[in-house]
C-alpha cells in the first residue's frame, strides 16, 4: 500500500502506553484519599479550621478539579491518547462554565 | 501489555479490530464518543446551574419549608460517592484485562463494575425514599425539584452505564468479546468514568459545599 | 452493485465463515423500491427526503404564515381568534424553524459532506438513517397536536415562562411542542456527532481541512454549535416538561420558580441555534459565487476562520434577546457590547463574497440570483441587528415589528433564498436534470419582490410602535396601509413557492427530451462535480487524491507561462464514469425506523397514558439491541477489492471501503440517547 500521497497517520491513537494495573490502583487510592479529605470538611467540629467558608470552599474546589482532572487524564486515557479528545471534550468544559457562570452571574448569583 | 511496535503484526492483533484508514488516524466510535462526552458537559452544568439558583427557594409557605440542603446526609452520601469512584478503578481493570486475553477477569471486573454502580443506584434510592418520608418530593419547592432532577438524570446515566456493562458481561459470556473489542469496552468506559467526573463535581458543589 | 459470492478472506487472517443470522436481524438488500427508502443508509437518499419532508413543511408553515397575514391585514381582524391567532403564529415560527430551514440544510449537508471530501458515506450510516427518521417522526407528532392536543402549542416558538405553564396554557399544545422538539433535538445531536466525525476522519487522501470547500466548513461550525447548544434547550424543555406533566416548581413564580430561568436556558441555545440556521446558507453561496464568476472564493481562509469566529462568538450574546426582560444595567451593556462584535466576522464574509464577484466572468444564472439576492437581503437584515444592538434603541425596538423584520430578512432573506440558490445549484447532481432556468428567474424575481413587500414594511410600522406577537390591532393608528401592502407580499411569495414547485414537475417532465447535463454543468469548482449526475450510489468509482483546495476546478485548468488560465482536461477525461463495480457500501437496515417509531409513543404516553410510554420505550430498547446484534454487513455482499482499491493518480491501493460501520458486537456502545 503506498503511502507516499497519503497523510501520515498511526494506526492507533494511543502510543501503546497502557498504565500497568498498580499504576490504576494507586490513582484509585490518591482518590479515595482526596475524597476522605473532603468529607473531612464536613466535620467542623473536629477540624475547626472548616469552619472558616473560605477554607472550605477553597480545599473542596481543588481537590475537586484535582480528582476530575486525574480520572480524566488516567482512567479516560487523555494524557496518551490524540489530543483531538482532550480537546473536544475541554471545549465542552469550557463553554458549559463560560455561560453558565455568565446566566448565574446575571441572577446576581456570585454576589 | 507489552509495549510492541506499530508494525508487528501482534499489536494488531491484541489491540482490537483492524481498523479502517481515518484521516486522523483516530477511531470513529471513539471520536464519536468523546464528541457526545463534550456535549454533555452543556447538559449537566444546565442541570447543576438551575439547582445552584434554586438551591435556597424554600417556596412560599408559612414556615420555613425544607430544602435538601437541610437534610442531607453527608456520610452516607460520602461512601456512595466512594463506591461509584471505584467503580472506575474496576471499569479500566476489566479494559486492562481484556486487553491481557483474560476473559475470566474481564468479566469479574465489569460485573463489580455494574455492582458498585447498583450499590451507588440503591444509595440514590434510599437517600430519595428519606428525603420523601421528610416530606421533601420531587414537587415539594423549586429547590427539591432541582435537586431531584440533577441527581435523577444522573442515576438514570449510571442505570443505562449498568445496562451496557451487563450487555457487555453477557456478550463475554457467550464469548463474544474478544481482545478485537477493547475498543468496545473502552468506550462503555469512557461513558462510565464520565458518568463518575460528574458525580465527582456533583457531591462536591452540592453536597458539600456548604450553603449559608 | 453486490455481487454475490463467497466473501473473500480478509486480511487480517480471520476466519471467511460470516454469520448468517435468521429473521429479523437478517440486514435487508439495497433497492429502490419503498421499502428500501426505508432501510436506506445511503448519505444521499437520507438527504433527498430531508430535502423533500423540509419542502413539505415550508408549505405548512407558509400557510400558517398566509393564516397571520390574512388576519393583520386589516385591523381589527376577524379571521382568527386571538387563541388561534397565538397556535398558528406559534407553529408558524417553530415550523419554520425546526421543520424547514434546520432539516433542508440537513438535506445539503447530508447529500454533499461526503462527496466534497471524497468519502463514500458518512461515519455512521445506520445512525445518520436514525436522525432522520427521528426527526420526521419528531415533525409529525409536534403537528398531531392540532388533532388530539387541543390545538397547536400557543406559547410563541420561544415559550416563555410562565405563560408555558399549565395555568395559561392549559391544552396540550405545549407538551406536544416541549416533546416534539426533544425528538427532533436528539436527531440533530445524532447527527452534528456523526457529521463532525465524518468530516475529520473520511477525507480522501490529500484532503486537508484547508483544502476542504468552504460549504464543509461551514456545515463543519454548524455541527458544533448543533453538538453544544442542542443540550440546553433540552435542560430548558425537560424543565418545562416536569413543570407541567409532574407538578415540578421549575417556573412558578408563586412557589420561588424563575421564569428569567427560561429565558436564559432558550437563549443560551437560540443564538447559537440562528448561526445554526445561517452558516449552511453562507457556505452555499460560497460555492454559487466563485462558480459563476470564475474565480475562487476570496479569501479562504478569512472565510474559514470568520464562520469559525461567529461559531465561538455566537455563544457570548444569547441576552441581546432579553434586553427589558429586567436583566440590570450591567447585563445589557455587557451584552451589548458583544453583540455589537460580533457583526465583524459576518462583515468580513460580506466582503469577501462582493470581492470574490469583482473583476470576474459574471454568469447570472438562477442560483447566481439567489446567492446575490441572500447577499444583498442579509445585509439588510443585517444592518438593523446592528442597531438592535445598541441596547437603548433596542428598548424601543423590541417586541415591535421591526424586530419581525430584522429576523426575516436574515434568515428568509439570508437563509432561505441561500438554500434556494443550492437548490438550483445542485438539483442536476442530485436528480439528474437541471430546472428550468427561465422558470427558475420568475421564481427568484417573484420571491424577491414578495419578500421585500412583505417585511419591508415591518420595519416601519415597527418604528411606528406596531406590538408583534398580538393577534390585531385597532384601527386609527395608522398601521393599515402597510399591513395590507405586507399581505399582499405574502401571497406574492406564496405565488413564487407554487412557481418552484411548478419548475419541479415542469424540469422533471422536460428532462427527457433534453441533453443530460453530465457530471459538470456549471463549470464548478469541488469535488462532487468530479461524479456523474445523478451520483452514483458509491460516489466515487476512485477515491480521489487532492493536492488543492478548490481540486476539481485545478483538474480542469491549469496555468500557462504567462500565469493565463488554460483548460488542461476536458470533463470528460477528468470526471468519473461512475461504473465501478463491485464496492463495498453499507448494508441497510429497518432498525434506525423502528428505533425512531418508539419515540412518539413515548411521547404520545407521557401525555395520555403512561402505559404507551412503557411501549414505546420497550420497542426503543428492542430497537437497540437489534440494532447492535445485527450483522455488520449483509453477509451476501461482496468483500472483495474493487476499483475503490486503487486511487487515481496513485501507484498502489489504498484501504478505502466504505464508511467504518464496523458496530460492534454488543449493544450500547453508540449510547443512543
Amino acid at each position: 500500500m503506498s503511502e507516499t500521497l497519503t497523510e501520515p497517520h498511526v494506526d492507533h491513537d494511543d502510543a501503546h502506553e497502557h498504565p500497568s494495573d498498580w499504576a490504576y490502583i494507586k490513582i484509585a487510592l490518591i482518590l479515595a484519599v482526596f475524597t476522605g479529605i473532603e468529607v473531612l470538611t464536613y466535620f467542623e467540629s473536629a477540624l475547626p479550621i472548616f469552619e472558616n467558608n473560605a477554607v472550605t470552599i477553597t480545599t473542596l474546589m481543588v481537590l475537586m478539579v484535582i480528582k476530575f482532572w486525574l480520572v480524566a487524564t488516567w482512567f479516560m486515557h487523555l494524557r496518551f491518547d490524540n489530543k483531538i479528545f482532550s480537546q473536544l471534550f475541554v471545549a465542552g468544559l469550557i463553554l458549559a462554565t463560560g455561560v453558565y457562570v455568565i446566566a448565574l452571574a446575571a441572577f446576581e448569583f456570585w454576589g | 501489555m507489552a509495549t510492541a511496535t506499530i508494525d508487528s503484526p501482534d499489536t494488531h492483533a491484541a489491540d482490537g479490530h483492524d481498523e479502517h484508514h481515518t484521516s486522523t488516524g483516530i477511531s470513529n466510535t471513539k471520536l464519536a464518543m468523546w464528541a457526545f462526552l463534550g456535549s454533555e458537559c452543556l447538559l449537566f452544568g444546565g442541570l447543576i446551574s438551575t439547582y445552584l439558583l434554586y438551591k435556597t427557594r424554600r417556596g412560599p409557605g408559612p414556615d420555613n419549608t425544607t430544602i435538601p440542603t437541610d437534610i442531607f446526609d453527608i456520610p452516607f452520601t460520602s461512601v456512595s460517592s466512594f463506591v461509584l469512584l471505584m467503580s472506575s478503578l474496576t471499569m479500566v481493570l476489566a479494559l486492562s484485562a481484556l486487553t491481557r486475553g483474560d476473559n475470566q477477569a474481564t468479566r469479574a471486573w465489569l460485573l463489580s463494575t455494574a455492582m458498585l454502580g447498583g450499590v451507588f443506584i440503591g444509595g440514590q434510592v434510599y437517600e430519595f425514599t428519606s428525603f420523601l418520608r421528610e416530606g421533601v418530593g420531587f414537587t415539594h419547592n423549586p429547590a427539591s425539584s432541582a435537586f431531584f432532577t440533577l441527581t435523577g438524570f444522573h442515576g438514570v446515566h449510571v442505570s443505562l452505564g449498568i445496562l451496557m456493562l451487563m450487555s457487555l458481561y453477557v456478550a463475554s459470556k457467550q464469548g463474544k468479546l474478544t481482545p478485537k473489542h477493547t475498543e468496545t469496552v473502552e468506550i462503555v468506559g469512557l461513558y462510565w468514568h464520565f458518568v463518575d467526573v460528574v458525580w465527582i463535581f456533583i457531591f462536591t458543589v452540592i453536597y458539600l459545599i456548604p450553603v449559608e | 452493485m453486490a455481487i454475490t459470492e463467497e466473501p473473500l478472506a480478509l486480511t487480517s487472517g480471520e476466519a471467511t465463515t460470516v454469520e448468517r443470522p435468521l429473521g429479523a436481524l437478517t440486514r435487508p438488500k439495497g433497492g429502490n423500491g419503498w421499502r428500501d427508502w426505508l432501510s436506506t443508509v445511503d448519505h444521499k437518499k437520507i438527504g433527498i427526503m430531508y430535502g423533500v419532508a423540509a419542502m413539505f413543511f415550508f408549505v405548512v408553515g407558509g400557510i400558517e404564515a398566509l393564516l397571520i397575514r390574512l388576519q393583520l391585514a386589516a385591523p381589527d381582524g376577524q379571521i382568527l381568534s386571538a387563541e388561534v391567532y397565538n397556535q398558528v403564529f406559534t407553529m408558524h415560527g417553530v415550523t419554520m424553524v425546526f421543520l424547514f430551514i434546520m432539516p433542508l440544510a440537513a438535506a445539503f449537508a447530508n447529500y454533499l459532506i461526503p462527496l466534497q471530501i471524497g468519502a463514500r458515506d458518512v461515519a455512521f450510516p445506520r445512525l445518520n438513517a436514525l436522525s432522520f427518521w427521528v426527526w420526521i417522526s419528531g415533525a409529525i407528532f409536534l403537528n398531531t397536536s392540532w388533532i388530539v392536543g387541543g390545538g397547536g402549542a400557543d406559547c410563541g416558538w420561544f415559550c416563555y415562562s410562565p405563560n408555558s405553564g399549565l395555568a395559561f396554557s392549559p391544552s396540550n399544545g405545549v407538551d406536544f411542542y416541549v416533546i416534539g422538539l426533544q425528538i427532533a433535538g436528539i436527531a440533530s445531536l445524532v447527527s452534528a456527532a456523526n457529521l463532525i466525525v465524518t468530516v475529520l476522519n473520511m477525507r480522501a487522501p490529500g484532503m486537508t481541512l484547508f483544502r476542504m470547500p468552504v460549504l464543509t466548513w461551514m456545515l463543519l461550525v454548524t455541527q458544533f454549535l448543533l453538538l453544544f447548544a442542542l443540550p440546553v434547550i433540552t435542560v430548558a424543555l425537560f424543565l418545562l416538561m416536569f413543570d407541567r406533566l409532574f407538578d415540578a416548581q421549575f417556573f412558578n413564580p408563586e412557589t420561588g420558580g424563575d421564569p428569567l430561568l427560561w429565558q436564559h436556558l432558550f437563549w443560551i441555545f437560540g443564538h447559537p441555534e440562528v448561526y445554526i440556521i445561517i452558516l449552511p446558507s453562507f457556505g452555499i453561496i460560497s460555492e454559487i459565487i466563485p462558480t459563476f464568476s470564475r474565480k475562487p472564493i476570496f479569501g479562504y481562509s478569512f472565510m474559514v476562520f470568520s464562520g469559525i469566529a461567529i461559531g465561538f462568538m455566537g455563544w457570548g450574546v444569547w441576552a441581546h434577546h432579553m434586553f427589558v426582560s429586567g436583566i440590570g444595567p450591567f447585563s445589557v451593556a455587557a451584552f451589548s457590547l458583544s453583540t455589537m462584535f460580533i457583526a465583524v466576522p459576518t462583515g468580513v464574509k460580506i466582503l469577501n463574497w462582493l470581492a470574490t464577484m469583482w473583476g470576474g466572468k459574471l454568469r447570472f444564472t438562477t442560483a447566481m440570483l439567489f446567492a446575490v439576492g441572500t447577499v444583498a437581503m442579509f445585509t439588510i437584515g443585517g444592518l438593523s441587528g446592528v442597531t438592535h444592538a445598541l441596547a437603548p434603541a433596542d428598548t424601543q425596538q423590541t417586541d415591535t415589528y421591526y424586530i419581525v423584520a430584522h429576523f426575516h430578512y436574515v434568515i428568509f432573506g439570508g437563509g432561505v433564498l441561500g438554500l434556494m440558490g443550492g437548490l438550483y445549484f445542485w438539483w442536476p447532481k442530485v436528480f439528474g436534470h437541471c430546472l428550468n432556468e427561465f422558470w427558475g428567474k420568475v421564481h427568484f424575481w417573484v420571491i424577491l419582490i414578495g419578500f421585500n413587500l412583505t417585511f419591508g414594511p415591518m420595519h416601519v410600522v415597527g418604528l411606528q410602535g406596531m406590538s408583534r406577537r398580538i393577534d390585531t390591532y385597532a384601527a386609527g393608528y395608522g398601521f393599515e396601509f402597510w399591513n395590507l401592502v405586507a399581505t399582499i407580499g405574502s401571497f406574492i411569495i406564496a405565488l413564487g413557492v407554487l412557481i418552484f414547485f411548478f419548475n419541479v414537475w415542469k424540469s422533471r417532465r422536460d428532462a427527457v427530451n433534453l441533453p443530460a447535463p453530465g457530471p459538470d454543468p456549471w463549470d464548478a469548482r469541488s469535488l462532487e462535480w468530479m461524479v456523474p449526475s445523478p451520483s452514483p450510489e458509491h460516489n466515487f468509482d476512485a477515491i480521489p487524491v487532492v493536492e488543492s483546495e478548490d481540486e476539481w476546478w485545478h483538474r480542469k485548468y491549469g496555468y500557462d507561462e504567462n500565469k493565463r488560465v488554460v483548460r488542461i482536461a476536458t470533463v470528460e477525461e477528468a470526471a468519473q464514469d461512475g461504473s465501478a463495480t463491485g464496492v463495498h457500501l453499507p448494508a441497510p437496515s429497518f432498525w434506525p425506523l423502528v428505533l425512531a417509531l418508539g419515540l412518539p409513543l413515548i411521547g404520545y404516553g407521557l401525555i395520555f397514558n403512561l402505559w404507551l410510554a412503557v411501549v414505546g420505550g420497550a420497542l426503543t430498547g428492542l430497537a437497540i439491541y437489534s440494532w447492535a446484534l445485527e450483522p455488520v454487513d449483509d453477509p451476501d455482499a461482496d468483500h472483495g477489492h474493487g476499483h475503490d482499491d486503487h486511487h487515481d493518480d496513485d501507484d498502489g491501493g489504498g484501504d478505502d471501503h466504505a464508511a467504518d460501520d464496523s458496530e460492534p458486537v454488543t449493544a450500547g456502545a453508540e449510547g443512543g440517547e
